[in-house]
């Protein structure tokens, strides 16, 4: 089953004067479990197709479907309920609310989910578990460290079984081990839980995870290839 | 305690001051809404009972022309009868027959134009003060007496003293002329100038004989245990009136309307500065959520990627408001109403109330009445207020758009 199928996605920004291309043509099929990584130098359009597949942005023009859904038809509502259920964001830093605890964070979007008090409470533990910070759970982020801050958004995606999670450069913004961690973990997620990874980095390293690595410049895709010798 | 209120308790102290100082103008505005509107009614009370206990009574039944004309030919018939009858009709014995004539009262030494209450002595002191308010001898007691109780003015201005009589001269309701040669009872002391320098009473029964009444007086007076039950009474009135369309029940708002003036214009500037105190907190509170709400754009870009909706958000910072407005609330209602008490126990002087004070027979201190209706009323209306200025901060999160939100550093 395709996860995500984008067909002939444009994007562009209007900045005063000038018209700056975000997306120009992107059309790429996702199939359900895989695990992509999106890279790119800065300003490739990565955040952006991003945004477009996770209904945050709408295109300018072109088709993107999501579960075999046509999201770019979806209202603003309907988006955000999908978002709520199926699809998980990470993003670079400032994932968390800063005046509640991890658990909190966690059972905050669960809550909005519509979950009872106390299977919220006894999930947010078991993902706090699963992403290795069982002993963080009320901590709040300022006295969590970058890694254990992503950890907990990681967390915090998972816990309602989405079967796509888009990360906008998790690891940016941690150092080596730290990001190696990280993507140890999604790669774990990613095998036991079938989600659908995409991850978007212009990091070396990280690349070395993917099975699946897009390359991006100016908006447009300029490779597309299945690597096996992904770290598994 | 739901994570939405935990979040919401949490947001509203990530700056202290600033929530502190709405939370201040908010408890400011509370206490002195609370403490002034207490006042207010107190002192309107006090205008009320004083001034319609003192004479006037609640609700009056008259000739329906004589209270825009008094003239003593505008009389109600068969006054004593009705009087009993309103008596019965109403369970109460707070009714009082009168009638009134203008007359000139003349000691051995003086002369001065007076009016004359023909009052009944055995129920006159369930509807005025007046008999409560003899200061020397005493009050009429039997209803056929040639005797009169006159105020402390006149008595000091006829050079009287109780015990010597008068010569009453005057014209009857036929025209005819009516002179009479009567005791002083007694001599009252209301503290309302024009009645204590003009007004005497005199038992009904030898009025009607003097101004040739027959059976017949001016008013019939009525007074209500509450205040609130006036147009209820007013209405049982009517009932038994009705057979006699020349009579009108008329209440105390037609009976003084200068009084219900100086309550209204009171009322009116009064709530002029209230609302000027009110708009003040409002913006204030205008100010701080849209400055949260600006400061937390990132943050709130955010929730939204992870599918909340504008509305859940608009919610929260309604409900950040609402607490910071129930904090407000309830510290205003708590100091305002334990500051009320303390004055409404030891009163409290206010300058330029004298002039009010004279007029309206009231004491120089006035006693804040607190109540259920003085303490939550003008504290609900700055809630009501807080609450609208948060609705446009509150509406600017419906036009944000997570990718915009989330690009805002
Ligand atoms: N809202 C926006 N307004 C104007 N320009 C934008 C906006 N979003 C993205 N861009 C521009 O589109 C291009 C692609 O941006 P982006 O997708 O963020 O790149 P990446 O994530 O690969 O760094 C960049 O040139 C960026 O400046
Ligand atoms: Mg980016």
């Amino acid at each position: 089953m395709t996860a995500i199928s984008c067909k002939a996605l444009c994007r562009t920004f209007q900045q005063g004067e000038v018209k700056i291309t975000g997306l120009d043509q992107v059309t790429i099929d996702i199939d359900d479990g895989e695990f992509v990584c999106l890279s790119g130098p800065s300003g490739s359009g990565k955040t952006t197709l991003l945004n477009a597949m996770g209904g945050l942005d709408t295109p300018d023009s072109g088709q993107i479907t999501v579960n075999s859904q046509r999201i770019d038809h979806l209202s603003k509502g309907e988006m955000a309920d999908m978002r709520l259920h199926k699809i998980g964001f990470v993003f670079q830093a400032y994932n968390l609310i800063p005046v509640l605890t991890a658990q909190e964070n966690i059972e905050f979007v669960m809550q909005v989910q519509g979950v009872p008090a106390t299977k919220r409470h006894i999930k947010s533990l078991e993902v706090l578990k699963e992403v290795g910070l069982e002993g963080a759970a009320d901590r709040l982020p300022s006295q969590l460290s970058g890694g254990q801050q992503q950890r907990v958004a990681v967390a915090r995606a998972i816990v309602s079984k989405p079967t796509l999670i888009l990360a906008d450069e998790p690891t940016a913004n941690l150092d080596t081990k730290t990001a190696s961690q990280l993507m140890d973990l999604f790669v774990e997620l990613n095998r036991h839980h079938k989600i659908t990874f995409v991850i978007s980095t212009h990091d070396q390293r990280i690349m070395t995870y993917a099975r699946r690595l897009i390359k991006m410049q100016d908006g447009k895709i300029i490779s597309d290839e299945k690597l096996s010798s992904a770290i598994q | 305690m739901s994570i939405i209120l935990r979040l919401a308790w949490r947001n509203l102290w990530r700056h202290k001051r600033r929530t502190w100082l709405t939370v201040s103008a908010m408890v400011f505005s509370n206490v002195l809404l609370v403490f002034m509107i207490s006042l207010q009614l107190g002192t309107y009370k006090m205008m009320i009972d004083n001034t319609l206990n003192a004479f006037s009574g609640h609700i009056q039944v008259q000739h329906h022309l004589y209270n825009d004309d008094p003239k003593i030919r505008y009389s109600i018939p068969e006054i004593i009868q009705l009087t009993g009858q309103l008596q019965h009709a109403l369970g109460s014995d707070a009714v009082s027959a009168r009638a009134s004539a203008f007359a000139l009262a003349s000691s051995e030494q003086r002369s001065y134009g007076i009016q004359i209450i023909g009052v009944q002595p055995q129920s006159e002191f369930k509807v005025s003060t007046i008999p409560g308010l003899v200061k020397e001898g005493r009050y009429l007691s039997d209803p056929y007496a040639e005797e009169i109780v006159i105020g402390k003015v006149l008595a000091r201005n006829l050079k009287v003293k109780v015990g010597d009589e008068l010569t009453l001269l005057g014209s009857g309701r036929d025209g005819s002329f009516a002179a009479g040669i009567v005791k002083i009872a007694g001599i009252y002391e209301s503290g309302l100038t024009d009645l204590d320098r003009g007004m005497v009473e005199m038992p009904l029964l030898y009025f009607q004989q003097l101004f040739v009444m027959e059976n017949q007086g001016h008013a019939i007076v009525v007074n209500v245990p509450d205040l609130f039950e006036v147009n209820q009474w007013q209405q049982k009135i009517i009932q038994q009136i009705k057979v006699q369309p020349e009579l009108l029940a008329l209440n105390w708002m037609e009976l003084q309307p200068g009084l219900l003036q100086a309550i209204q214009a009171d009322m009116s500037s009064a709530w002029f500065m209230y609302g000027i105190l009110i708009i003040l907190v409002a913006f204030s509170v205008l100010n701080t959520q849209l400055m949260s709400v600006l400061e937390r754009t990132r943050e709130f870009g955010i929730t939204m990627a992870l599918g909340l909706k504008p509305g859940k958000l608009a919610r929260l910072i309604i409900l950040e408001t609402g607490l910071m407005a129930s904090l407000g609330l309830l510290l205003g209602c708590l100091i305002g109403f334990l500051i009320t008490l303390y004055y409404q126990r030891y009163g409290f002087y206010y300058p330029g109330m004298e002039e009010m004070a004279i007029k309206f027979n009231l004491p120089d201190r006035m006693y804040p009445s607190a109540s259920w209706l003085s303490v939550l009323f003008g504290p609900l209306i700055v809630y009501l207020f807080s609450m609208l200025a948060t609705l446009y901060p509150a509406l600017r999160l419906y036009f944000l758009r997570p990718v915009d939100a989330m690009r805002a550093a």
